[in-house]
């Protein structure tokens, strides 16, 4: 494979389960050395593509290509260049860690003292060394997602599958993963993310699409993406009503927005910002000196849900998680 | 069988064993429970027993056991894959260039290694309760071989009825199952004793041709006579665990690649 080969190239994929199409003609090119986010709700295909591509699942039709090699034909040319970590961790609960990753080294056939080797270089890695014989079922699971991470780099594999690697991790867990990931892409392998999160795909993509219904619908920068809704949203909560169309022209002169909307009832009031920063501490500067005052004021992200509303018109099936950063 | 699948499924195995070795209580349960069965049906039930043809019904009852134990041991092979094709490790195996079958071979090896061992045990416990083995030692040795082969026959039902039934609860049902068929059999009474048709279905039972063809070599009571299956009991000792290996071996290997659609 060339250097300007992709990594991943996907055609016309397509998947039904029993009666239900879990993808319906999927397109996608992932660049090598790239970290792709694959966003959408739940049922929207995510899984069935990770599978297919780490070769678990066939496809009834269209075309899948990891690091060259097709997913049907030379699947295990495909196994030696990938790894995988899924929604479960994937190893041994029974086991220790060392244990785990001694025996996938083994069938990775790398031989028993550099499977050992290896195992040792990991655990260190990924601060597991000090786990000791202790069974994998009674780590946490942060740890237990380290693990697996551990073991789909034995190989220290081309490219990285990881499907919603922080779904159901606190926040010092999914930290863990995040920095984890980061570290991987920092040395030349090519990611491939699904997940349900805006702000993960934010802070770790160099690219998102976006699929809904087996298709994608969208393929562009986070920030793109973003753009499309015009950014961020500031809202502002008065005290007092009466206020309101007051307030409304001083935020709409402060944080240059195009539009402000009202809403009396809720004394409320909102604008898409581009700058989140600014934004914010022109809103707060500017309603201080018109003597106005802010009874809440709130600066949100667009959430999967807008995404999802601006591209395909309806909302997000699925229930998807909204983050408010309050002030 | 290419070298890399011999190595890969000795890397199961060794899994298996480290399994054990963390849980030596579930591993000592599994080799008294047969243990108990002989020692309930020789003391508790075995005072009210007749063997056919007469002979003491220890000495007809120690071999039974056995067959029944490696038939039983489909329970075990059938439980342990349910558990570990739920596991998700077994998405891990399926995501690495491994030998396909390494999952299934290594299950087979731990299991015959474990109904090895278990059958030891119960040799030693049934000769302590005053079994003997008059034959050769040969005979002996081709009685133990002809219990194995019996259990690996099971060994692969268990594997493909457990990928079946698919999830651990599903086993249970089909668990049950087993105590009738086993008890529908010539282990703890002769077939003459029950209802004709029932007799009849008895001493057709694979597990019947085993006990007869081990009862005859250890030259114990209860060999032979009767109908001609029991007269032919070696050859059907042989035949029975090659038909349902014949079946279920491929069948199983065939299910387990078809994890994938």
């Amino acid at each position: 494979m060339a250097d300007s080969d992709p990594a991943i190239v996907v055609e016309g994929l397509r998947k039904t389960y029993r009666d239900k199409q879990a993808l319906a003609g999927l397109d996608l090119t992932v660049p090598q050395g790239t970290v792709h986010a694959v966003l959408g709700p739940n049922g929207a295909g995510k899984t069935t593509c990770v599978r297919i591509l780490a070769t678990l699942l066939r496809p009834d039709g269209g075309r899948a290509e990891v690091a060259g090699y097709d997913v049907l034909r030379d699947p295990d040319q495909v196994r030696y260049r990938i790894g995988l970590v899924g929604q479960h961790a994937a190893v041994d609960e029974e086991l220790s860690g060392r244990q785990n990753l001694e025996m996938f080294g083994r069938l990775y056939h790398l031989g028993g003292r550099r499977a050992a080797a290896r195992a040792d270089e990991l655990l260190e890695r990924f601060g597991l060394a000090e786990t000791g014989t202790k069974a994998v079922g009674r780590y946490s699971g942060g740890m237990r997602r380290r693990l697996d991470l551990a073991a789909s780099l034995i190989m220290r594999p081309r490219i990285l599958f990881l499907d919603e690697p922080t779904t159901g991790l606190d926040p010092r867990g999914r930290t863990e993963v995040w920095n984890a990931v980061r570290s991987l892409v920092d040395g030349g392998t090519t990611v491939l993310l699904t997940t349900q999160y805006l702000e993960e795909a934010d802070q770790l993509a160099d690219r998102v699409c976006v699929i809904d219904g087996g298709r994608a619908i969208a393929d562009g920068t986070a920030d793109e993406l973003k753009a499309r809704l015009g950014g961020d949203r500031i809202e502002v909560v008065l005290r007092d009503a009466g206020q309101l169309s007051a307030a409304a022209s001083v935020v709409g002169m402060a944080t240059r927005a195009a539009e402000v909307g009202t809403d009396p009832d809720r004394r409320r009031l909102g604008a898409r910002v581009t700058d989140r920063v600014a934004a914010l501490t022109e809103t707060v500067r500017a309603l201080a000196a018109a003597g106005i005052e802010a009874e809440d004021i709130v600066l949100r992200r667009p959430t999967l849900d807008e995404v999802f509303l601006h591209l395909t018109g309806e909302p997000v099936r699925a229930d998807a998680a909204e983050e408010e950063i309050s002030v | 069988m290419t070298t890399a699948t011999l190595i890969d499924s000795w890397t199961m195995t060794r899994r298996g064993l480290a399994h054990w070795a963390r849980q030596p209580v579930q591993v000592a349960v599994q080799l008294v429970f047969p243990v108990m069965m002989l020692l309930m049906f020789a003391y508790f039930l075995g005072g009210g027993m007749t063997v056919p043809g007469g002979g003491d019904y220890k000495e007809y009852l120690v071999p039974g056991t056995f067959a029944l134990t490696m038939v039983f041991g489909l329970e075990g092979t059938m439980l342990a894959i349910t558990q570990d094709l739920n596991k998700g490790v077994i998405d891990r195996f399926r995501s690495m260039p491994m030998a396909r079958s390494a999952v299934l071979v290594g299950r087979s090896m731990l299991d015959m290694l474990q109904s090895a061992f278990g059958l030891l045990v119960l040799v030693g416990v049934g000769l302590a309760m005053g079994w003997r083995w008059h034959g050769g030692l040969g005979d002996g040795l081709l009685a133990l071989g002809l219990l194995l082969w019996l259990r690996f026959a099971m060994l692969w039902l268990g594997i493909f009825l457990g990928m079946a039934a698919g999830r651990p609860e599903m086993v249970q049902a089909v668990q049950i199952l087993v105590w009738p068929l086993g008890f529908l059999s010539n282990v703890f009474a002769s077939p003459e004793t029950m209802p004709d048709w029932l007799g009849a279905l008895a001493v057709w039972n694979p597990m019947s041709a085993t006990a007869t063809a081990i009862r005859e070599l250890f030259g114990g009571p209860g060999g032979g006579g009767g109908s001609w299956a029991a007269d032919h009991a070696q050859l059907l000792a042989t035949c029975w665990p090659l038909a349902l290996i014949a079946v279920f071996l491929p069948l199983a290997v065939r299910r387990y690649g078809r994890l994938s659609r």
